[in-house]
């Protein structure tokens, strides 16, 4: 156990080695690999924040339950009661027309009615659900539009719905992304690596002659591998945090025009460690196939 | 214990470079090989370490027999093998300490007592105080004692070298041919490859040597 931790520490030493021993060219492959792990790490992070915004701008979804204008108030309490049966519901209110019409006046909307002398809004309940599911919005509003004195319901699912999609979608193209530009880091590491064993020919023929095992030549590069993949991290890191940066203002200023208080937020310390990580994965992955391909016999 | 047995080796093409080996070698025992160029020296002391494999016959170490050994299983063969060969140069791009040291790490050696390995080891070829040297500054002769330290610096029971003196100064190569002498007086198995048969004579080694692939006791 002591041996093996001193001869992985003796390796990775090697490997840093071997990396400051040409620190342009590890800096061009780590920026190589930050900037095109950037996009997935960065477009994962928008989606995420996207859909906090969402829920932001929206409020908490809601349906509007209109009464019919002949609905008496025995009705109105028959719908209540349904209302308090759902177990679906955060909470409901009942607006009255009364209500609704000085809302309306409040709002400065007020003018567009004063010609008309009778209150034309219904009576109503605003509902909001426990949870944003679309699919549960939809059933939900299909069984009120059958409840006795409901003459309308509204929801704002359509757009929930759209959104949810357009994420959705929004998922699959970054995990396509995060797929093709892992395969490249992967290749990217494959070829320093059978680099770095063209250059090494000398060094890993002399070790075998000495006695050195398979283990003992492929232990620096795989630690050469997975470093390189972690400094690429750290670059993909540097770059999305860098952007969130730029683009809070702007975000921020766009949200507040919706009414909506929501901030761009920086990657957190476990989308971080997984991004460092994952490179690091595909770095040594990359770094063994090589090692698996070209020191296979000597 | 070093036994060939009825060796054969074809290189690739068909060339015979060993044909017909028989030969024992006993522990403690300073060997010179000797022969005209071709003739298969080199090819002989290669199937020692298991750089090279017999074509036909069995070359047994200590009743093991190399010539059948696992690719896995020789690297611990050639832990116990010092070898001075032309593949095994030195390493241009790191010190003459790092150099000797090599051995020891891929032998696994703790830190402290190979540190103290290596030290013993540059006193013994007299490149004490050159440890922090790069093989290109070293001279020729230098170079080889570097390579012999390296060699020898994982304490082999088995030594091997092929033409040690080769390119040097008389004196430089009696320094050389005294190393092996002292290794061997230290009870290590020596072959040695030269043809200057004439460095190794106050010792009175055993001499053999090859012609066409074909060994002659002398
Ligand atoms: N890798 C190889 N592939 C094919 N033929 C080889 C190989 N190595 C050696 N030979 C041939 O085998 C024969 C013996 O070679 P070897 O190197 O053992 O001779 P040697 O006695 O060491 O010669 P020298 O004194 O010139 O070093 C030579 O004819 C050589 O051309
Ligand atoms: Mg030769």
């Amino acid at each position: 156990m002591r041996n093996w931790l001193y001869l992985h520490s003796r390796a990775l030493a090697q490997a840093l080695e071997r990396l400051g021993g040409q620190p342009f060219g590890t800096l061009l492959s780590a920026l190589v690999m930050g900037v095109a792990l950037a996009l997935p790490a960065g477009g994962y992070l928008l989606l995420d924040n996207i859909a906090v915004l969402a829920r932001g701008v929206s409020g908490t979804p809601e349906i509007s339950l209109f009464l019919d204008d002949k609905a008496d108030s025995a009705q109105a309490e028959a719908v209540q009661g349904k209302l308090q049966a759902e177990p679906d519901l955060a909470s409901f209110r009942f607006v009255s027309r009364d209500e609704a019409l000085r809302q309306l006046e409040s709002s400065g909307l007020g003018d567009v009615l004063s010609g008309i002398a009778v209150n034309p809004l219904p009576d109503a309940f605003v509902v909001t659900l426990r949870s944003d599911d679309p699919e549960l919005f939809e059933a939900l509003s299909a069984r009120m539009r059958n409840w006795p004195g409901v003459a309308h319901v509204q929801l704002d699912s359509a757009w929930i719905k759209r959104l949810s999609a357009l994420i959705g979608l929004g998922r699959t193209v970054v995990l396509m992304l995060a797929a093709l530009l892992g395969l490249a880091l992967v290749i990217i590491t494959f070829n320093t690596i059978r680099l770095q064993i063209l250059t090494q020919k000398n060094e890993i023929e002399v070790s075998r002659l000495l006695g050195a095992t398979d283990r003992f030549i492929r232990r620096p590069f795989y630690w050469f591998g997975s470093l390189q993949g972690v400094f690429g991290g750290l670059v993909a890191l540097g770059v999305v945090w860098i952007g969130v940066d730029v683009l809070a203002g702007p975000v921020a200023k766009v949200a507040e025009s919706y009414g909506a208080l929501v901030a761009l937020s920086h990657p957190g310390w476990l989308e971080s460690l997984a991004t460092v990580a994952s490179a690091a994965a595909l770095g040594w992955l990359g770094a063994a196939i090589s090692v698996r391909r070209h020191l296979a016999e000597t | 214990m070093i036994i060939f047995d009825k060796v054969a080796k074809q290189y690739p093409g068909g060339y015979t470079a060993l044909d017909g080996i028989s030969l024992r070698i006993a522990p403690g025992e300073l060997v010179i090989l000797s022969g005209h160029s071709g003739a298969g020296k080199s090819t002989l002391l290669k199937l020692i370490p298991a750089i090279e494999r017999p074509t036909s016959g069995a070359v047994r170490i200590n009743e093991q027999d190399i010539s059948r050994l696992p690719r896995r299983a020789v690297p611990y063969l050639r832990r116990n093998i010092g070898m001075v060969l032309q593949e095994s140069r030195l390493l241009f791009d790191r010190s003459v300490y790092d150099n000797i040291l090599l051995p020891l790490i891929i032998n696994g050696h703790p830190p402290g007592d190979a540190a103290k390995r290596v030290g013993a080891a540059l006193d013994l070829v007299g490149l004490h105080g050159r440890e922090k040297e790069f093989p290109a500054g070293l001279s020729g002769g230098e170079q080889q004692r570097a390579a012999i330290a390296r060699a020898f610096v994982n304490r082999p029971s088995i030594l091997i070298a092929d033409e040690p003196t080769a390119h040097l100064d008389p004196a430089y190569a009696a320094e050389i041919a005294e190393l092996f002498k002292s290794f061997n007086g230290a009870g290590v198995t020596v072959l040695v490859v030269t043809h200057d048969v004439s460095l190794f004579r106050h010792w009175s080694p055993r001499r053999i040597a090859l012609a066409h692939g074909r060994l002659m006791e002398e």
